[in-house]
């Protein structure tokens, strides 16, 4: 236990002695957190349409005006032929094409029926997905308003219709900040344990403070929690800090318990340090560490169910999300912030991240060699 | 001359000499590419919900196998009260709700309105705004239907046509984000280091005193990487092409030449950390804890960049990979010329002349 | 006499080269061993062995009663370090390193600040005692790590080309300090490139190709060799040597 005090005391006062790092461990994250969050925001909003109008009549006027009205739409090219349209495409100032053909007026009165084309540009396909959803149902409350006014009786007449009721639980604004922060948080916990302590044992390798420790009768599971415990500390400051800046700058008030929140995180801490050793008990220079630390860190944030969902990945996809530490922070960050889940709700989760904790760890020290 | 060979082929030994980082170097940026390639997607699919079916008639059986047979949803069992909808939630087990009143057959037709419930666990808005319009979608499409057969008159019908990717493929838009994203921060790290670690092992000084310019001491720190990149990038297209099935439309020389230059900035990057920090730890940090993140979000194919608050869309200017973002998805899926893209083109260079100015401007404080 | 250090036919391989080829020596309590060849003769690997770094390939020793391979971590508590790379801790003041070893290998707050005291004292470090170690000339630094070797009052203390790049004043300090732990009965385990210090030895082994090529008292190596001075003796035995930088 005193060696334990004595690792901890000397690894405290190497992370205070350098002053760049520490402000960067604590800088670095508060300032990603504060502006990153701005930054993510599928909401699909202004999205940019051309119109080309063969028929300027007056019911293609008003269908104009109702689509620019809408507030969805932002009119960036009124152009004469659809090849004008399509170059907007190409220069990314047009999202889609709506085509008015000649005799579209006309047409819908006399024959009751009337076509109408919509280009979008795919290559976001739920952003065109979406605006051509759009298009089409602010078209379709505009047909109807025709309707009516062609044919009052239609208004009396039996045709059933179905009423969707939707309700949002959890965020009703539908607000991605709320989403976000969270997640967000959750990355940055994450990429602060994971790569501090890949590069420290590393780092002694490197420049041979190593061989001095690997002489001493030290025992390897010591050594590995006298590396382990102030980078935890670390980690929960940070994370306290996050969840201040997530309280006074977005207004996100964890609405489960503190308590369980704590717990996960600091379970879930020593999983990322316990990896973050590992990779560093395998590595000889701090540059590999780094870049192995990269790809990992990559795949488990990519794949961590924040930016995209995990549901609309291959099965393969699914089973790595598995085995991905972040994933398990990530729903548990939103289902204690936002949706106030209770111990029991996580249970599962924190059995995963608890074993992961244990396996790591036990490897990394395994692996820790004294002797070559 | 001469000399620039000797530097040059002591710079070529580093890299290759150490094979395991020579291994992470070629097999990471693939690995990803594939990964991601594969796995990621801004599509909304598979996701479970639930239906809670208090009508059990016609419609309502209508609609609900409408709705199982979309590949968006994976029905889960029926649950039957709001509050075991709350704790499925809480433990996150599902999506989504959809629930059908009793008699809602009956209403439709006699009174000629249903009503259908949709709740969406909206901590994740994305998904549920995306599944709420997937229903609503379905619902409304079997009311077109019953329309139809009702004959309504003066119909507009719009005919959607979608553009360059007509299945809505996640990965024309994610493959060349992740290209961008990848060769970013993998050639960024890759030199960010490579000045800093001379210093702090002190082989610095030997350079420092040798009559060599420091712009040839950081042409050739970059150039072995610059090849090993060249590599990684006709690796990646291979893969792109070949296995993600993802089209070149464009020229691909013109790729080429665009990539090349791409690198050329994040090297040039990299270098001017390497140049500014003092310790390799502070340079990684800084490539990694400080520029992760932010490419990602920055490079604007997850985050659509038009959404930003206008303070982050200026900022999103200076982070090259949104250019080559625009760049690559403009010659492979759109198969534009370089008529098209040449703005972004000076962009890039732009930045790399100026961060070549400012690294030899850092350099030379150094040798005082 | 105690035998403090036993080694039969120890041998280390690394794939097809010998680093270490069947070493048998004994060294004695108290003594001053030196331990000499050219650049890649295989010191260092045969140091590494014996202080537990490194495991042999074949071959039998013995430290302090310990043995090589199964009681590597009982062999570390009575064992004292000191590498060819400087490897105190560069952003940690004198005092802290002190502190840090002291505490690790188990010494009580008492003895830690003793300890520190007459170590400050006997290497006159008052000034510099509260500063970083990075901050010190080469000098000082090796003469600390030493002093930080002998911390814990070791049994034998291991010290690789632990004068290398050192001022001939300090390097005669540097001894000074080796000739006093040796009188309080510490066992000396020395490598050098230094021809004059080797004459400090009480005994020296030459090795040679990864062989002990020779091993004795200065006096009799030169009598045997019908050599003047030990750069002599080196010299004849080095030659033949194939492997080097």
């Amino acid at each position: 236990m005193r060696t334990i005090r004595f690792l901890l005391q000397k690894e405290f006062r190497q992370i205070f002695r350098n002053k760049i790092i520490l402000a960067m461990i604590i800088v670095m994250p508060s300032v990603q957190l504060m502006i990153l969050p701005l930054a993510a925001d599928y909401e699909i909003k202004n999205i940019n349409i051309a119109i080309v109008d063969h028929d300027r009549s007056s019911y293609s006027q008003n269908l104009i005006s109702t689509i620019t009205a809408s507030g969805y739409f932002k009119l960036t090219g009124f152009e004469n032929s659809f090849k004008e349209a399509l170059h907007l495409i190409e220069q990314d100032q047009a999202d889609l094409i709506l085509e008015i053909p000649q005799g579209f007026e006309r047409n819908l009165i006399r024959e009751g029926e009337q076509k109408m084309f919509i280009a979008v540009n795919a290559i976001n396909g739920v952003k065109a997905n979406l605006g051509g959803s759009y298009l089409t149902s602010i078209i379709k409350n505009y047909n109807n308003g025709i309707r009516l006014e062609l044919s009052p009786a239609t208004r009396f007449s039996r045709n059933p219709s179905i009423e969707i009721l939707s309700s949002n639980w959890f965020n009703n604004l539908l607000s991605y900040r709320v989403f976000m922060v969270p997640g967000i948080l959750a990355f940055l916990v994450t990429m602060i344990g994971g790569f501090l302590s890949c590069l420290n044992i590393v780092k002694e390798k490197e420049v041979g403070t190593i061989e001095q420790i690997n002489v001493t009768p030290i025992k390897k599971h010591h050594f590995i929690l006298g590396k382990l415990i102030p980078f935890w500390i670390l980690g929960n400051v940070v994370f306290t800090i996050g969840l201040l800046i997530s309280w006074l700058i977005y207004g996100i008030v964890p609405v489960g318990n503190l308590a369980v929140l704590y717990g996960f995180i600091g379970v879930y801490l020593l999983s990322v340090l316990g990896f973050g050793l590992l990779v560093s008990t395998f590595c000889e220079t701090q540059q590999q560490a780094m870049f192995i630390m990269f790809f990992f860190m990559m795949v488990f944030i990519l794949l961590g169910g924040l930016f995209t969902s995990i549901d609309s990945m291959p099965e393969w996809a699914q089973i790595i999300s598995k085995l991905n530490p972040v994933s398990y922070l990530i729903s548990v960050m939103r289902m204690v912030i936002l949706k106030g889940s209770s111990l029991n709700d996580i249970v599962p989760h924190l059995i995963i991240t608890f074993v992961f904790a244990v396996v790591l760890n036990t490897w990394a020290a395994l692996n820790y060699k004294k002797t070559t | 001359m001469k000399q620039f060979i000797i530097f040059l082929r002591k710079e070529f030994a580093h890299v290759l000499r150490d094979r395991k980082t020579l291994l992470i170097l070629f097999g990471m940026p693939i690995t990803q590419i594939l990964i991601f390639g594969f796995a990621l997607t801004n599509e909304v699919k598979n996701s479970k919900i639930v239906v809670v079916d208090n009508a059990k008639d016609v419609a309502s059986h209508k609609i609900i196998s409408r709705i199982e047979a979309s590949r968006y949803f994976e029905i889960e069992e029926a649950m039957l009260n709001a509050n075991q909808i709350e704790e499925s939630f809480q433990q996150g087990l599902i999506r989504m709700a959809v629930v059908f009143p009793a008699n809602f057959n009956h209403d439709l037709v006699h009174q000629n309105k249903g009503q259908v419930q949709i709740i969406a666990d909206a901590s994740d808005p994305n998904t549920a705004t995306t599944l709420t319009n997937y229903v609503s979608a379905i619902i409304q499409d079997y009311q077109a239907e019953m329309d139809k057969v009702n004959a309504i008159p003066y119909r507009i019908e719009p005919q959607v046509r979608m553009l360059y990717n007509p299945q809505l493929k996640g990965v024309h838009n994610f493959v060349p984000g992740v290209i961008a994203l990848v060769l970013m921060l993998v050639c960024v790290m890759m030199t960010a280091v490579s000045i800093v670690r001379e210093k702090e092992t002190g082989t610095m000084e030997i350079l420092l005193v040798s009559p060599f310019k420091p712009m040839m001491v950081m042409i050739s720190k970059a150039i072995p990487y610059l090849i090993l990149s060249l590599i990684n990038v006709t690796s990646i297209l291979l893969l792109s092409v070949f296995v993600l099935k993802v089209p070149v439309n464009g020229s691909i020389l013109l790729l080429f030449a665009e990539s090349t230059l791409f690198i050329i900035t994040c090297l040039t990057l990299g270098i001017f950390i390497s140049v500014k920090t003092n310790s390799q730890q502070v340079a990684m940090l800084i490539s990694l804890m400080g520029m992760m993140l932010p490419t990602i979000l920055f490079s604007g194919f997850m985050f659509p960049i038009e959404n930003m608050p206008k303070a982050l869309q200026i900022f999103s200017n200076i982070v090259p990979s949104k250019w080559f973002y625009i760049i690559v998805k403009s010659i492979m899926i759109k198969g534009v010329g370089f008529s098209e893209i040449w703005k972004e083109t000076v962009i890039l260079i732009g930045m790399t002349i100026f961060l070549l100015g400012l690294s030899l401007k850092n350099f030379k404080i150094r040798l005082a | 006499m105690e035998t403090v250090i036993k080694t039969e036919n120890l041998t280390k391989r690394f794939g097809d080269f010998i680093a270490a080829n069947e070493i048998s020596f004994e060294v004695y309590k108290g003594e001053i061993f030196g331990f000499l060849g050219a650049n890649g003769a295989g010191k260092t690997t045969a140091m590494r062995m014996l202080c537990g770094l490194s495991i042999p390939s074949s071959g039998k020793a013995t430290i302090a009663g310990y043995d090589i391979y199964r009681q590597t971590e009982l062999i570390k508590k009575n064992i004292g370090y000191m590498s060819q790379k400087f490897s105190l801790y560069d952003d940690l003041t004198i005092l802290e390193n002190i502190q840090f070893f002291g505490g690790i290998y188990g010494l009580s707050n008492k003895q830690i600040k003793d300890k520190s005291e007459s170590l400050i004292e006997q290497l006159g470090l008052h000034q510099e005692a509260k500063k970083l170690v990075v901050s010190l000339p080469l000098g000082w630094k090796q003469k600390l790590s030493f002093s930080v070797a002998v911390l814990h009052e070791p049994k034998i203390v291991f010290l690789d080309e632990p004068t290398g790049g050192v001022d001939p004043v300090t390097r005669r300090q540097f001894w000074d300090l080796i000739y006093e732990a040796a009188n309080r009965g510490v066992t000396i385990f020395v490598t050098t490139h230094y021809m004059d210090e080797a004459e400090y030895c009480n005994r020296i082994s030459i090795m040679v190709d990864g062989k002990i090529e020779a091993l004795d008292t200065p006096s009799h190596l030169k009598k045997t060799f019908a050599a003047t001075s030990m750069d002599e003796v080196f010299y004849q035995l080095a030659r033949g040597a194939k492997r080097g930088d």
